[in-house]
This record gives structure tokens, sequence and C-alpha cells, in this order.
């Protein structure tokens, strides 16, 4: 990916300040015993106050380990941050000594994670662990944690807060567990919240009191938001502005209603179609062919190019745009749309 | 971290191509089993042919002794040489009775192996028949099989093959010291066969393969049992040099083979004594218990991944 | 025969409420209409409760997981039924009740008119070649010891009518091409393929013993978005090719719809609604259909702010311990005496499609164009 990629339009929809959070051509390796992967290839984005972006993408495209890398904690060995910046309130993270890179991400940006079952200590009862956060951070009592714990759990709409402030993780339903997870995420006021598919093991209604919760918080505090899904609809209903990755790469960035209504990325293109709505019965399915890509062996050029439709190469393409041959650069192809593709005037026009 | 990997197939379309695993055949003509390709896997593996070439090593020692004691009658002994370090003419030295050791540690190996050998195979034998019935049928099968296996943990490895030992009801040979130790140490497989098949039984495959009409007894050896004995094999393998290591244990104890047999443990046993005047009385085998050890889990660790096509590049 | 009777009506109501949708449906002529075959499958008044029990020798019952409560479905030939409901509801213990995994505790199950679950020995056989499943996890449900040739053909080993052993390398192959494949790859093990290529690999295996019936127990969900839609499509024309009859176990709503002809709503237990896909979504009529309907998030960004969402408060109560009379009454707005007081049936209230709500009223709830 080129630099062309750094120059990124301000976010359309909101953030009139300057941006809270800025991505900077991030690239994650990760060394396997069959080789290297490359998890995260270049990937830049910024997160302003009150902006929800949603990093949109299926498995192995690199949308999680791209915020586990923002958040530090990535598995080194093997994973690697090989290049790029993470700025967070002026300050590229990754130049800073670990000890000051904690200081500075404990408070200020915080991650849900989807399996909100694994994610609790199942020996602790939920108001200490919430409380914990309290005691570590900021060494506050027992007994002051425990009434922050239930005030926390009040605001995610936890019922009955105060008689469940001592109940074990196993004895709240899965949607209640992802509340518990955004309390203790809520507990230090982060000015950035990274949800890594929130809701994904979640039923559909309980999906919807979430992302709503999500919404209203973000509201009351101003957070920023990274959401992280595989999910068309949850970002369609939820997100401001949306990254669509593939392989690794950011192929395709834009706001919600401008992405999802005219596709510039063929990929995306063929998301939209592939997928059944509920509005509708619909059709036949138009699938994506073909398998996502395996990440130590990313195909040339365009790496979306073997299942593309629209694959020019040799005779067929233009000068410099071999989709086989030529990485497409992530470029302006409208104004506030970005598209790493060749040939995005074409997937835009039909 | 598991993002990247879940993608192992390369991106070609299903029926298209893509080449990822290096034991890829060509396709046409014959179908493959799980054993065939295990075998074809283990050929390949150099660590499984240098433990199959000491394993041979010592199975031959055990079959034709005097060959590989050059000649040597290992009872044909003369105290004047008691003790006498390693030379060119006695490579081991001699033992206390000042009889030529390598002619000793040769002819112990056919007691050991036997004891080591005959004892984990009803180990296992045992173990993964009692833990399959009882991971498989489950309830009370389960219940009083389990409670039995408690029982014998109770006593230990040792004990309770002294009280048998003891009890002359076996006798003091080598089968009776092989079967004393397999009776109390077959628990172990046979809790480890159990878990396995209590994990592998609850899997969509094995509901698979009821759901096609398959016998238990189908289910039974195609489905849970390739996929449960790994981990007892691997179990088994270290178990041969702990049983070996045990029967000289008994020996000390004076229950279980007595000179004038030969083994290997007699033979550490009675060198510990003179571990200051003469080490090569316990170095030697010593020496060759761990290389046998070595010889099976080398063995033990290759079929393992043999039989796991995970782990076949 | 008793069931004769009700059966050939219900049929008749059905095949009513089919022509009524087809007539209202204005995109009906752009999708093929499924000539309603003769009832294969019949599940009538289906029970499983699971004893609690306590102590680890002397296991002793203090109580009963009411999983599934009384549910009844029909299954045509050709035809695909689609079952959704919230984790929980008991839709994967009537799919293993139906492939007789589990013994339901009462009610019957009917094929072709025989109760299976008084079958056993040959008969039994017989049913499980006949009626088939796929799993939902790709990575679980196949022998990770096997080669896919083995998978595919064990079938054939079982029912060794089926095909002769001589050409069972080449049915495989031809299995495997069928369902896109690489029929090279048969001597491969199922690690070496990628989540929706096992997935295929679970659909050849389940036809091998070309089934009458296959069960999908969310055979897309824990696919890739892109891939999903590779998988639907191949059942489809499956269904088409070889006149299967699809019992469709999903929580997504969308594929449901997509896949089904018609539909049915679990809850807690037991089945809320049930009728044509376009009844079921176009016009639902039981509060819980609605509510679950409303939180399914819209694609499009146009129709974002046309939904209501209906929100639902608290948690599904434990089946160990349902509440009377209505499942639904502790979290619903329309909720009256009598819905503790009274179960209320499955039968049409004037929807035109049964829904078992005491006040059914028939609700516009996903946004269209």
């Amino acid at each position: 990916m080129s630099t062309a990629s750094t120059s990124v339009p301000s976010s359309p929809a909101r953030g009139a300040g300057a941006p809270l959070l800025e991505v900077d051509d991030l690239r994650v390796q990760f060394r396997t015993g069959s080789g290297l992967v490359n998890a995260v290839n270049g990937v830049s984005y910024t997160v302003s106050e009150g902006e929800t972006v949603a990093i949109l993408g299926e498995s192995g495209s690199g949308k999680s380990v791209s915020a586990q890398a923002i958040m530090g904690i990535l598995d080194s060995p093997p994973a690697e941050v090989t290049s790029g910046r993470i700025v967070f309130e002026g300050r590229d993270l990754l130049t800073l000594p670990e000890e000051e890179q904690r200081r500075v991400r404990g408070p200020g940006i915080s991650m849900i994670f989807q399996d909100a079952l694994s994610s609790l200590n199942p020996v602790y009862s939920v108001g200490f662990q919430i409380g914990e956060m309290f005691r570590a951070h900021r060494g506050t009592s027992r007994k002051e944690a425990k009434q922050h714990a239930v005030e926390l759990m009040e605001r995610v709409r936890i019922p009955a807060a105060k008689e469940r402030v001592n109940d074990y993780p196993h004895q709240f339903s899965g949607g209640m567990r992802q509340r518990v997870m955004i309390a203790m995420a809520l507990a230090l006021d982060p000015r950035i919240l990274i949800a890594d598919e929130p809701t994904t093991a979640l039923d559909v209604t309980v999906q919807a009191q979430v992302m709503d919760l999500l919404k209203d918080l973000q509201r009351d505090t101003g957070m920023g938001l990274i959401l992280i899904t595989h999910d068309l609809g949850v970002v369609n209903e939820v997100a401001d502005n949306v990254a669509v990755m593939y392989a690794g790469r950011i192929v395709e960035r834009g706001t919600v209603d401008e992405v999802f209504g005219n596709p510039a990325h063929p990929y995306t293109d063929g998301l939209m179609r592939s997928i059944p709505q509920v509005e509708v019965k619909g059709g036949r399915l138009q699938p994506i062919g073909g398998q996502p890509p395996n990440l130590a062996a990313i195909p040339s050029g365009c790496p979306f190019h073997p299942r593309c439709p629209k694959r020019r190469t040799g005779a067929e393409a233009a000068p410099g745009r071999d989709c086989v041959a030529d990485v497409p650069p992530l470029r302006l192809v409208l104004p506030g749309r970005e598209a790493a593709c060749h040939y995005s005037e074409e997937v835009l026009d039909a | 971290m598991s993002e990247p990997n879940l993608t192992t197939v390369g991106h070609d379309e299903a029926g298209a191509g893509g080449v990822t695993g290096a034991t890829d055949q060509p396709g046409g003509g014959r179908q493959n089993s799980l054993w065939s390709d295990a075998w074809r896997q283990l050929r390949r593996n150099a660590f499984f042919w240098i433990g199959a070439l000491f394993g041979l090593l010592f199975v031959a020692m055990a079959l034709l002794p005097s060959v590989f004691a050059r000649g040597v009658d290992p009872r044909s002994c003369s105290l004047s040489n008691s003790n006498g370090t390693p030379s060119a003419e006695h490579w081991f030295g001699f033992d206390q009775q000042g009889c030529d050791y390598l002619a000793n540690v040769v002819y112990g190996a056919r007691n050991s192996l036997i004891i080591g050998l005959l004892a984990v195979v009803v180990i296992l034998v045992f173990g993964v028949l009692v833990g399959a019935i009882s991971g498989f049928y489950g309830g009370v099968t389960d219940s009083i099989l389990s409670r039995i296996a408690d029982i014998f943990y109770a006593l230990p490895l040792i004990l309770g093959a002294l009280v048998v030992l003891r009890s002359g009801i076996l006798g003091r040979g080598v089968v009776a010291v092989a079967i004393a130790l397999a009776m109390f140490g077959w628990m172990t497989a046979m809790r480890l066969v159990r878990s396995q098949v209590i994990a592998v039984k609850s899997s969509d495959y094995v509901a698979a393969a009821r759901a096609m009409g398959a016998s238990d007894s189908r289910i039974l050896l195609r489905h849970i049992l390739p996929n449960a004995v790994a981990p007892v094999l691997v179990y088994a393998t270290i178990t041969i040099g702990v049983l070996i290591a045990a029967e000289a244990t008994l020996t000390f104890l004076g229950v279980g083979l007595q000179a004038p047999a030969i083994s290997w443990g007699l033979q550490i046993d009675t060198g510990q004594d003179l571990l200051r005047t003469a080490p090569h009385a316990v170095l030697f085998p010593s020496l060759v218990l761990t290389l046998t050890v070595m010889a099976f889990v080398l063995m033990g660790d290759a079929l393992r991944d043999a039989l796991d096509p995970k782990q076949r590049s | 025969m008793p069931d004769d009777s009700t059966g050939s009506t219900a049929a008749g109501r059905a095949a009513e409420a089919d022509r009524r949708a087809v007539s209202d449906a204005a995109d009906a002529a752009t999708r093929p209409v499924h000539a309603p075959g003769e009832v294969l499958l019949e599940v009538k008044d289906l029970k499983k409760h699971f004893p609690l029990t306590q102590g680890i020798v002397l296991k002793r019952t203090v109580g009963h997981v009411r999983a599934v409560d009384g549910v009844n479905l029909r299954l045509r030939r050709g035809e695909t039924v689609g079952l959704v409901g919230e984790s929980g509801c008991g839709k994967s213990t009537v799919t293993k009740m139906l492939v007789a995994l589990e013994k339901p505790t009462d009610g019957q199950i009917l094929y072709k008119g025989d109760d299976v679950t008084k079958l056993s020995g040959r008969g039994l056989k017989q049913y499980r070649r006949e009626v088939q499943i796929i799993f939902q996890d790709p990575y679980a449900s196949l022998n990770p010891r096997m080669t896919v040739g083995d998978i595919v053909a064990e079938g054939w080993s079982v029912h060794a009518d089926i095909a002769p052993k001589k050409g069972r390398l080449q049915r495989t192959q031809e299995l495997m091409e069928r369902v896109g494949l690489n029929p090279d790859f048969v001597n491969r093990y199922p690690h070496q393929f990628s989540g929706g290529q096992r997935q295929r690999i679970g659909i050849a295996r389940a036809l091998a013993l070309q089934p009458e019936v296959i069960v999908c127990d969310e055979p897309v969900s824990a696919l890739d978005v892109s891939v999903q839609a590779q998988v639907v499509n191949l059942l489809e024309d499956l269904q088409e090719d070889f006149g299967l009859s699809y019992l469709f176990i999903a929580h997504d709503l969308s594929v449901v719809r997509h896949i089904s002809d018609r539909v049915a709503v679990m809850y807690l237990g037991s089945i809320v609604e049930e009728g044509t896909e376009d009844q079921v979504y176009g016009s639902p009529s039981h509060p819980y259909t609605q509510a679950l309907l409303s939180s399914v998030p819209v694609h499009e960004p146009h129709l974002r702010g046309l939904k209501e969402r209906i929100p639902l408060e608290g948690d599904v109560p434990s089946p160990a311990n349902p509440p009377s009379g209505c499942r639904f009454r502790t979290r619903c707005w329309k909720a009256q005496d009598i819905c503790a007081a009274e179960a209320p049936a499955l039968v049409d209230r004037g929807q035109g499609h049964p829904s078992a709500c005491h006040f059914a009223e028939a609700r516009h709830v996903v946004p269209t164009e």
C-alpha cells in the first residue's frame, strides 16, 4: 500500500475536532511454523470524538488483529508490529516504552470482546471484577470500588444491580455478561472503546439491546467507538463510517450510507449482493466465488483478484492497472470516498 | 491469533485446485486410509527409524544374547576380577562377583524387555478396553468401573505389586512380575482413554455416524478409538521405562526377580551400593535402560504424529 | 387411519394459505413455487424433558428441563420448512429427535405414516438413511482422522445396498464434484479444507445415502459471510435436482426467509407462529415474532429509519421453570390475566395463518421499499 493512503479525508459525518486516535500504515506479521503470515498490511484510519467507525471484514481479514495491535495485546511472538504509527492523544504509542504505553492506554482505550464468558474470571464475582478496575488504576478502597461497580452495572442497565453485584459470571445470561464486560470497559471513562464482534455470540433480540446500549453510552460520554464486525446489518444500523477490510488491507472506506448505497469496490459490492435480506425473499443469491485468502500466501496484485468478476489482466488491463500484477492503492474515488480498486469507477457506475 | 489460521486452503474456488498439503497424492487411483497414510508418514520420519533401530537392537539382544556378549558366559566369574574397570578385553568391566559385565547386561535385556513390554501391553489392552467401555456406555457401568480404578489408585504401584508377589498366587517369575506391575498400573491409561472417549463421543462426527445408522462397534472402532488412543500411546511408551525401573525396585525389596536371574533392574540395584568404587556398575545398565526407553518414546511419538493428520506437513 | 382426516384438512388449509400468499405476492412469479407434495414428515405434540439430577452415585431427579414442550410440524416432499428461534428455544433438540439421536419424552414423529419413535432395528436404520442431517460446525462434524473419501463413503459401509463396493471410489468422486469439491482431493483430510469446503463435505456425506429429507442444523451460520451464499445456493440446487425436502433450522432470520417456503417460529420449547415465508415475515401476528423481526438489522441505508424497533425486556425464562399459560407473557406488552391462566393454542385467529397468541394481530414490522 502506498503512502497515498495516509492522506485521509476528515471523516465526513462527524468528528469536528482533531481525531482522538490515528492509525497510520499499520502492519502486523505472524511468524508461524509454516512461514510468515501477513495479517495486517498497511491499515490507516482515524477515530474522532463521538464517531463510530466500523471495521467490516470476514475472518482472516485482519480486522481483529489491527484492534489488538492498538490495544497492545498481540501475542508476540509470534505476532509483531513491523511498521506504522498508532497516535493517541498526540503520542505515538508504538514508540513509547511498554510501561508508558500501559499508562496511556489503560484508562484511555478499552476493549470488549465477542466471548464475554471466557473474558470473565469464573471464580470472582462480577462486582469484584468491575471494582478491580478502580482498585488497580485508582487505588480505590474495596468498599468504594463495589459502590462504583453497582453504579456501573446500573449504567449498563443490568436489572437489580445491587442484588446481583455479588453474583458470579455463570449466573448471568449471555447478554448480561456482555453488559458486565461493557461496564468493565467503561469503568475508567475511556475516550475510545473498541468493540470486537460484541454481539456475534448473542441472539438478535439481545444484540439489538446491546447495540442500543452502546449507542446511548456513546452519546452520553462522547467516546469514539471502533466497531469490529462481519455483520453488514449491524454496521448499517450503528456506524457513521465504515472501513471494509480484505486480506489485511482496507479496500474501501466512506460513510455507511455511501458505501452501502453505492459500493466502489467489487468485494463490498459482492458482499452486498451475496447476503439475503430480511426485507425481501429475493431471487437467487449471487455469491462471491472462491474462498477467503490464505494470509500466508496473499495473491499478487490486488488480493481480491482471484475472486473478482471485474478483474482485468494482460492485454485488457490499462497500463499500470493490471489486477494480477499491480497492487491498487487506496485512492479517492469520489469526494469522501476511498477504494483500493483499479476500476472503481466501473463498480460505482454499475 | 486464530484469525490468520482459519483459512487453511488457498483462495481458489472449491473445486478448482489450490495446493496446500505436501502429502497430496494423485487422486485417481485409490482410496487411502488412515493407516496407509500413517505408515507412509512413519516411513519418512527419521526419529521413527532411529527408535526402531535401537528397539530392534535390544530385541535382537534379548533373542540372541550370546552373539552380543561376544560368546562370554555371564555366569563364569572369577572373584579376582571383582569390580574390574572396563578394558579393551572386557568392554563393560566386571561386577562385584567378577563376572563379565557386558555379558550380564546383554543377558539382562531379555528379562527386562519382557517385563517392560509385557506389562505395558497388558496395561494398554486392559486400560483401553476398560476406558473405552466406561467412557462409551457411561452411566452405572462408568460409575462402577471408575470406582474400581479409584480403589486400585489407592494402592501405590510398588506396594500393590509387592503384596501380590508376596502372596505367591502368581509365583515369582518374569511373567508374574509383569502381571503384578500391570495390575496396579492400568488405571492412568484407563483414565486417559475414558476422558478422551467421553470428549469424542459427544462430537458432531460421532452424531453424524449415528445418524446414518452406524453400529456401536463401528462408531467405537472407526471414530472414537482412533481419536482417543493418541495420548495413551505416548503414556505407554514412557511407562515402559517406569516399569523396567519398578522391576528393579521390586527386586530390591526382595520380591522381584532374584539372583541368579539376570536383569537390568537387579544390576542397577546392586550397582547403587558400589556407586563410588565401581560407577560403571550403575552406568552401563542405566545407559541401556535409557536407550531402550528412548527407542520406545521415539517410536511412540512418531506413531502419534503419524496418526494425526494435522501433524503432517 | 384417524390421522387421515385431520391431515387432509390441515393440508387443505395450508394449501389455501399458499394460494393466498401466491396471489398476494407480486414477485411470486419470479421464483419457483413448489407444488406441495405429500406429507413426508409430521411431528405431533413432540416433547423432550431432560431430568435435572443431583448426586453422583445415587442420582435423584429434582426437576425437568422442558427443552421441547409440544411442537407440531409438517414437512412435504420437495419443500423447505424453516424453524427459527433464539438460543435455548429447543430447536436443536427438535433436530436431534428428528434424526433419532434423542428419544422424545412424548409425542410422535410420523415419517411416511410410521411412528419413528417406535422404530428399531432395520426400520430405524432405513429411516436414518432417508432422513439425513447437516451440522452447524464444519470443523467438529468431520472426523479429523478420516480422509474425505472415507467420510463421504462411510454411509455405504453402513447401508451396503446403496452402492456396490467396486464403484464406490468413483461414486465418491462424482458426489464431491456435485457439491463443488475437487474430486482429486479424496485422499485429503478435513483440516486441509476451509470452512465452506468442509460444509460441502458434510453435504456430500448426507447426499451419499440418497435421503428424502435433510435436516439442516444451522448449516451456514459458522461460515464466512461471502461463503454462506455459495452453500445456500448449493442447497437450493440439490433440492431442485434430487427433490429433497429440507427442515432448515437457523437463528438467522434473513437466511431462513430466503430459503424457506414455510416458516415456524419457536420460543421456549414450543412454536408460537407458523405460516408461509410471506405470512410470517410480511404480517407477523405473534408479539414475539414481531419483536424478533424488528430486531434484525437491515442492510439498506435508506430503510434504516423506517423500522420500528420493538424492544424486549429481560431474558428468556428458564425452561426448567417456564411461566404458566403463555410462555411469552413475562416479556409481552399485551399480556392480560388470561395469558397466565390459559396457554394459547396455535390456531388461525383471522390472520390467515396460525399464531399462538390470545391477542394475535397482524402487524407490519419489516420495512419494505
